[in-house]
């Protein structure tokens, strides 16, 4: 019933439209120089708003955006990132200028002609080459970022950690003293080996099977990522990370943290980002919000896909040697 | 042809021969698709700005489902999934190719119809099948397919995942597979009726850049869309026959299921090598209508036709080995995303190139402000806003923050969702005399346009920041996350100009429906435009020219040409002696 209800609004207000088309003559259909002059001169005044916009939105929504990165490969990233963002406004600033301009200074006129202008290699050539030379230089820092970031061939005593993703949770699995995961297959598991770790294995027995992530400031870690039935996303945007998680194959990323969890708490621009939380949540009624690092899911993989996030806590070594030795391995907790 | 055998109402309004008829009837498909997928952006905007919150909307149009008005999760993702696989295929493939490549390919080439105009009305057939499938699948019990319009599987392929990935998801499945086969009779059509049916005079050379769009768009269709059959196909037999070419080791409510060897990765490769190039069969004949009009409305011939056909063609040589950029983070060997990332940002180059032709073109113009020419402008517009962040989604390193965020939402609807929709409003008020014989009104068309530009911008510019902030897309609500508490007040301006702009396309509506019926009678060239279409009488008739096919001497842009009274030399007037073509 409600639903014939909106309908029927919706024939109202359709209604009322016929009834405007009348008003607005329908007979008018060609754009006359009064119609040029009115649209020419609303293209400008958009085009002020529009900027006006852009600006407002660069300075206003600039507290929403991440902190700096928390991990050392992040800083490349960063740099490559404020370089292209440099170039994409330098870009959008100058391009919708000259659309929103030109529209209204030529906009028509019954005393004018057009110039006819058909052709001009030499301004082709111009905006053939001038885009390729810039996108060669960001192509190239683009691929040594990449390359820098995804290239874990020589890395000197990584930390390894498996990521595991399942609908709609995390955990994870440190590869223990040996420092070399136990094979894994979903087909194990079984009871509290949630896993599906392959106790057969002999360097099973040392992994340290953990609910939240701690992560060691300023060693690499060397992420493995599986899930057991869906895809999932890792995605960790404060160490500008992310990676897919894949039934049925094994992939990884890699980063080192370069900021603790304290350290990221003292920030600037964190500080300001918590503060506006906060004044948000006191509003609502809700308890403080304090600041942590997060891994959240970020490829669509079901109902609860919104809420599946596990905490990631960033310490010094020597604080995170004395947490890892508190948890309890494989074998200890499958007797 | 042009003999009139006797028509009854089912050969002339329904099955159809005759393009002009198609066209019109894939034109108002594709309208009611899009009120449908414009909606549904509507009701899960409600729920992104004001999270479980009741509204009487929502229970009224999704009823025992939702009790009490509020959207449950699975709705939610059900609904963005439908509204991308609408608003992408069934709105802006079919709506927008379907409709103006059948109307303006016989007319602008100099043709009586198309090559065969019986797979012309079943390309329209199936499409309206496959249109049918797609919305009963939204009222399955379990709910229609939910799994992202890229129906990744496992998610798509196992019902325990999710309650869409039941008979929704096979209902979609089918719809896609009759759609693919509908664009891929349509296209082969297109492209034989460029090559053969053009008439005397009119070289490849002399084609308006509309017909070159059309033309090369369903050339990249044949390519792609095969691929994603397969893909589809393959996806029914894991589905359904129990093989294993995208699952492998699964373990799913308790149990684990017997698939092993494959690989969720290879569909991503399969998708993608049609959901790239699907990009611009949706972009192309937007940009290829711009072309028309904005030469036509600024009085002016286009500036560098040669290079603006040499970047289509560019565009889509290259569109069809980039789309591995979807897919940085997928696991695939990092390697293959060096390569992508290359190719990919060498997508800028041509882009570069159309874009700043456009700009040349409007200058020192002599700008007639008709709606169509707005909305070409606006389309311009979007697409250097939309398209410049495509430098930061394209490079591997950079896009590894931003994949699957609301940056690449913002991106994507800025660059073809609403530069395409502004190409199709434009295509519709510019040939909207040609199509029904009136004209549509003008102030409502201005009232329409300035609606949509500011809500299209209103809604995808502050969408940016939140993708910068970290916000993935396709969350049912934000609130798990403290972390995203302040992205809240940006969410509610967005939606507010995300219903603002849905209402505006009301204005359209009325426009468009109320003008078949009561609008001006139209002209035989009401722009002064200078292509083949405008040559033949307002009312409709088989076989287009009541004569001869005009025979074509010129380029279709010789507008304010030096040496003419007119400021416009239709394509069928003879060169004067001693002049030069273009």
């Amino acid at each position: 019933m409600v639903a014939l209800f909106y309908i029927l609004i919706a024939i109202a207000i359709a209604a009322g439209i016929w009834q405007l088309t009348s008003i607005f003559k329908l007979k008018d259909v060609v754009a006359s120089d009064r119609d040029n002059n009115i649209q020419g001169t609303l293209f400008a005044v958009f085009g002020v708003f529009f900027y006006i916009g852009m600006i407002y939105c660069l300075i206003k929504y600039n507290v929403y955006l991440l902190p700096e990165s928390a991990s050392v490969e992040g800083e490349h990233y960063d740099n490559l990132y404020m370089i292209t963002m440099g170039l994409i406004l330098f870009v959008q600033f100058v391009v919708q200028f000259l659309i929103f301009f030109f529209t209204y200074k030529y906009r028509g006129s019954k005393d004018r002609k057009a110039l006819f202008y058909a052709d001009s290699h030499k301004l082709e050539l111009i905006w053939t080459v001038t885009p390729a030379v810039v996108l060669t230089v960001l192509i190239m820092y683009g691929l040594y970022t990449w390359n820098n970031v995804m290239d874990v061939s020589d890395v000197e005593d990584p930390l390894i950690v498996e990521v595991y993703a399942k609908q709609f949770s995390w955990e994870a699995r440190y590869a223990g003293n040996n420092n070399t995961l136990g094979r894994a297959n979903v087909r194990n598991i079984k009871g509290i080996n949630t896993m599906g770790v392959d106790m057969t294995d002999p360097n099973a027995a040392d992994d340290i099977p953990v609910r939240e992530l701690h992560l060691p400031k300023g060693r690499k870690v060397i992420f493995k990522f599986r899930s057991q039935d869906v895809i999932h996303s890792a995605y960790m945007p404060h160490f500008r990370a992310q990676m897919n998680c894949v039934p049925g194959m094994v992939t990884q990323f890699a980063f080192t943290p370069k900021l603790t969890t304290e350290e990221m708490r003292a920030d600037a621009k964190t500080i300001a980002k918590v503060e506006g939380i906060n004044k948000i949540r006191k509003e609502n009624g809700e308890d403080p919000y304090e600041f942590d690092y997060l891994l959240l899911c970020n490829k669509i993989c079901g109902s609860s896909h919104y809420n599946m996030q596990m905490k990631i806590v960033v310490e010094e070594e020597a604080d995170f040697n004395k947490w890892l030795s508190t948890q309890k391995t494989m074998s200890e907790l499958i007797k | 042809m042009s003999d009139h055998h006797k028509e009854t109402f089912i050969t002339k309004y329904v099955f159809s021969y005759d393009h002009k008829m198609i066209s019109k009837q894939f034109l108002v498909t594709g309208i009611f698709m899009g009120i449908i997928g414009v909606f549904m952006s509507m009701l899960f905007r409600l729920q992104i700005a004001w999270p479980e919150q009741s509204f009487g909307l929502i229970e009224a149009f999704l009823g025992k489902h939702q009790e009490g008005g509020v959207m449950s999760p699975d709705m939610y993702l059900a609904l963005v999934t439908i509204h991308g696989t609408i608003m992408v295929f069934f709105v802006l493939t079919a709506g927008l190719s379907g409709t103006f490549s059948n109307l303006l390919i016989p007319l602008q080439i100099g043709a009586r119809d198309m090559a065969s105009g019986f797979m012309n009305m079943l390309s329209y057939w199936l499409f309206f099948l496959s249109s049918i499938i797609m919305v009963i699948s939204l009222f399955v019990e379990a709910g229609p397919a939910a799994a992202g319009w890229t129906i990744y599987p496992p998610l798509s392929a196992l019902p325990q995942a999710m309650g869409g990935s039941g008979m929704g998801m096979t209902l979609w499945l089918v719809s896609m597979a009759i759609f693919i086969a509908s664009s891929l009779i349509g296209s082969l059509n297109y492209i034989v009726t460029v090559l053969n049916l053009r008439t005397k005079g009119m070289k490849m050379t002399r084609l308006p850049l509309t017909i070159w769009a059309f033309f090369i768009t369903a050339i990249i269709g044949v390519v792609s869309f095969p691929v994603l059959l397969s893909a589809a196909l393959l996806l029914i037999f894991d589905r359904s026959f129990g093989t294993s070419f995208y699952l492998s080791d699964i373990f799913i409510q308790g149990e684990v299921l017997h698939y092993e060897g494959g690989s969720p990765v290879l569909f991503e490769h399969l998708f993608w090598f049609l959901g790239h190039p699907e990009v611009y069969i949706v972009l192309l004949p937007a940009l290829g209508i711009t072309s028309e009009i904005i030469a036509t409305n600024s009085r002016k011939p286009i500036f560098g036709y040669r290079a603006m056909i040499g970047s289509i063609l560019a565009i889509a040589f290259l569109s069809t080995i980039v789309w591995g950029h979807h897919m940085f983070v997928s696991g695939m060997n990092p390697f293959l995303g060096s390569v992508f990332t290359f190719t990919t940002l060498l997508i800028a180059i041509p882009s570069a190139v159309k874009a700043f032709n456009y700009i040349t073109t409007l200058w020192k113009g002599n700008l007639q402000m008709n709606p169509a020419m707005l909305f070409s402008i606006g389309l311009v517009s979007t697409f250097v806003s939309g398209g410049l962040t495509g430098l930061v989604l394209g490079d591997s390193a950079l896009d590894i923050n931003v994949h699957d965020t609301y940056f690449v939402i913002a991106h994507f609807h800025l660059v073809m969702g609403v530069s395409a929709i502004l190409g199709m409003f434009a295509g519709v008020y510019h040939w909207f005399p040609k199509m029904y014989g009136r004209m549509m009104n003008k102030s409502l068309g201005y009232v329409h346009f300035w609606g949509t530009l500011i809500a299209a911008y209103g809604v995808f510019f502050p969408m940016h920041f939140l993708g910068l902030a970290g916000l993935p897309r396709r969350y049912y609500t934000n609130t798990a996350f403290p972390l995203f508490d302040d992205l809240a007040d940006v969410n509610v301006i967005i939606t507010c100009f995300a219903i603002f702009g849905g209402i505006v396309q009301i204005v359209f509506l009325a426009n468009f429906f109320i003008s078949i019926y009561r609008g001006k009678k139209a002209e035989q060239n009401p722009w002064k435009s200078n292509t083949l279409e405008w040559t033949t009488p307002v009312e409709h008739i088989h076989g287009n020219w009541p004569g001869e096919i005009p025979e074509v001497t010129r380029w279709a842009y010789d507008y304010s040409k030096p040496g003419y009274d007119e400021d416009f030399v239709p394509q069928n007037v003879p060169l004067k002696p001693g002049e030069e073509e273009s």
